[in-house]
């Protein structure tokens, strides 16, 4: 009897089951999918995040790039300039900036979401996207202080700083980015490639910074009587490589963080932009060895840094040879360039930010043209890549180094964009901050 | 044997080493100075704390130079160091009692020379 009840028991149970069991296994298999969904979405969230902290950690980059590569006398007003150009472009950024790149466009530029307006607090990927996008327009906005360095009013570089990433930056940035969320341009409809921003970030920059060293004119003592350049030498050479090795790390989020997918491209991406890297450190120490008779370690910074710049825009679709030819051509580049802007050009630019940024941006642009796998010209794609390239690069030199122009003439008329002669001698943390960087120190102040 | 000490302002002294090196002036040494003279220094603050600073930078150079040379040298440093303000500094001119040359143990002009 007792075996007859358990048999009862068991199928009462079976048939109680079955139609369970029959229900459950489609739904089951489609949670799956929504759980692996989410779970994407979030490893988005997270890398793309993590991506924008090592891009915000480039600031403390720049900032010991440029305080190394300038004298003690100036250092407190680097860091001043490196801190505000971030706080001042946040602020700016989230209210007027973000809405103007990334808003509903009007064919020029977005006309939404300007302070996120309309996205609910919380887990939203526009939050996600807006501290990765903030920390890349202050990139752009930091590049000028290098090239600006020691001698800039420090009242007339904040409001610099409120106007690029109000609007120069991210309108250009619009035309070439403006899809990655609500807008959309004319560049990125031609099919301009610039992945992490060789243009929209670091030539902007680095054109915005010619103007703004061209309008301020070189510091005292840079040329003499003769036009001939003199050595301004840096103080702190460990900084500037801390500095250096700092943007480097960073770099490891600007470009594969570009992504903004949590995949293997991640790794991809990590690979060309490090290859770049050590060619660009390695030929433009070559480089300054041939020409100066010395592996020059200023040199061989910048080549790391210009290394990094180029391949920012072609990484994700180059090859890793590509990547290592990218890199040493800009080696080359970087050290012509400093001493041709040196030399030739007569422009004071103290850390090599025009070189660094605007050329080799400029020459990493044109290289998404010759090396990208699909539609590059040493791929069989034709000149058309090419030509977009140069076509967006162009207008990035016009629209920034124009408004540029316009922009630090305007402040030198109004509120005055250098310090002067007898403050420039001094130095600008007495003149414009009041206190020294390296007090209980002995400073030989000679230059 | 004169020995000639200059205070000059620090941002001067590429000038100076300029002007020396053209008058044939080539020996010289230079050190960090703090002083303070006519020019009565400047405010810094420090965390909202104000502090007067009034000794200030100057550089100091000393050269040894035999009688005829005196003369060039002053007139070099002056053309190198002055700007007409106040701060541009002192030149002091000593009576030199001896030198050797280590090296080879001449004394006197040779030494200086």
């Amino acid at each position: 009897m007792r075996k007859i009840r358990l048999y009862i028991v068991f199928l009462v149970l079976i048939a109680l089951l079955t139609p369970v069991a029959v229900i459950a296994a489609p739904a089951e298999s489609s949670s799956v999918e929504t759980i692996k969904e989410e779970l994407q979405t979030n490893i988005n969230i997270v890398w793309t995040c993590i991506a924008a902290f090592l891009v915000f950690f480039m600031q403390a980059g720049f900032a010991m790039v440029e305080a190394g590569f300038t004298r003690a006398k100036n250092a407190v007003n680097i860091l001043m300039k490196n801190l505000m150009d971030f706080s001042v472009g946040t602020i700016a950024f989230f209210l007027i900036g973000f809405g103007l790149m990334f808003g509903k466009t009007n064919g020029l530029f977005g006309t939404t979401l300007f302070g996120l307006s309309g996205v609910e607090p919380g887990a939203d990927w526009n939050w996600t996207f807006l501290i990765f996008q903030t920390v890349f327009a202050a990139t752009a906005a930091t590049i000028v202080s290098g090239a600006m360095a020691e001698r800039t009013k420090f009242v007339g570089y904040l409001v610099y700083s409120f106007f690029i990433t109000l609007f120069i930056y991210p309108i250009f940035g619009s035309w070439a980015w403006g899809g990655l969320l609500d807008g959309g341009g004319w560049l990125e409809k031609l099919g301009f490639l610039d992945f992490a921003g060789s243009t929209v970030v670091h030539s902007i920059g680095g054109w915005l910074a010619l103007a703004g060293a061209i309008i301020l004119g070189p510091r005292i003592g840079k040329y003499g009587p003769d036009r001939k350049p003199k050595a301004i030498l840096g103080h702190n050479i460990p900084l500037a490589a801390l500095g250096v090795f700092i943007l480097w790390f960073g770099w490891f989020g600007f470009n594969p963080g570009s992504t903004t997918v949590g995949d293997g491209s991640i790794g991809y991406i990590a690979v060309t932009t490090n290859l770049s890297a050590a060619a660009g450190a390695i030929v433009a120490m070559c480089v300054s060895w041939v020409i100066m008779k010395k592996p020059d370690a200023s040199m061989a910074l910048n080549g790391a840094l210009a290394g990094l710049v180029s391949i920012t825009a072609p990484c994700d679709g180059v090859t890793p040879v590509g990547a290592i030819v990218i890199g040493a051509v800009c080696g080359v580049l970087v050290v012509s360039s400093v001493l041709f802007i040196d030399h030739v050009l007569k422009v004071d630019d103290p850390v090599g930010a025009v070189s660094v940024h605007g050329v080799c941006g400029l020459w990493g642009t044109l290289a998404a043209g010759l090396f990208n796998m699909e539609s590059g010209l040493f791929y069989g794609g034709g000149l058309k890549q090419l030509g977009v390239q140069a076509l967006g690069a162009g207008t990035a030199f016009v629209w920034a180094f124009g408004l540029g122009l316009i922009l630090f003439y305007a402040i030198s008329k109004t509120i005055g964009l250098r310090v002067t002669p007898e403050e420039e001698l001094k130095g600008l943390d007495i003149g414009e901050h009041g206190m020294e960087a390296y007090s209980g120190f002995q400073i030989f102040t000679t230059t | 044997m004169r020995l000639i000490v200059a205070y000059i302002q620090p941002h001067k002294l590429q000038d100076v080493k300029k002007s020396l090196y053209e008058n044939k002036v080539f020996k010289m040494s230079v050190t960090n100075a703090l002083g303070c003279g006519e020019q009565k220094g400047y405010h810094e603050s420090y965390r909202g704390v104000d502090f007067e600073v009034n000794l200030l930078k100057k550089v100091r150079l000393e050269i040894a130079v035999n009688e005829e040379f005196v003369d060039t040298t002053i007139d070099a440093i002056i053309e190198g160091a002055k700007t007409g303000q106040i701060g541009d500094g002192k030149i002091f001119v000593l009576e030199l009692a001896k030198c050797i040359r280590i090296r080879t143990g001449e004394v006197g002009s040779k030494a200086i020379g």
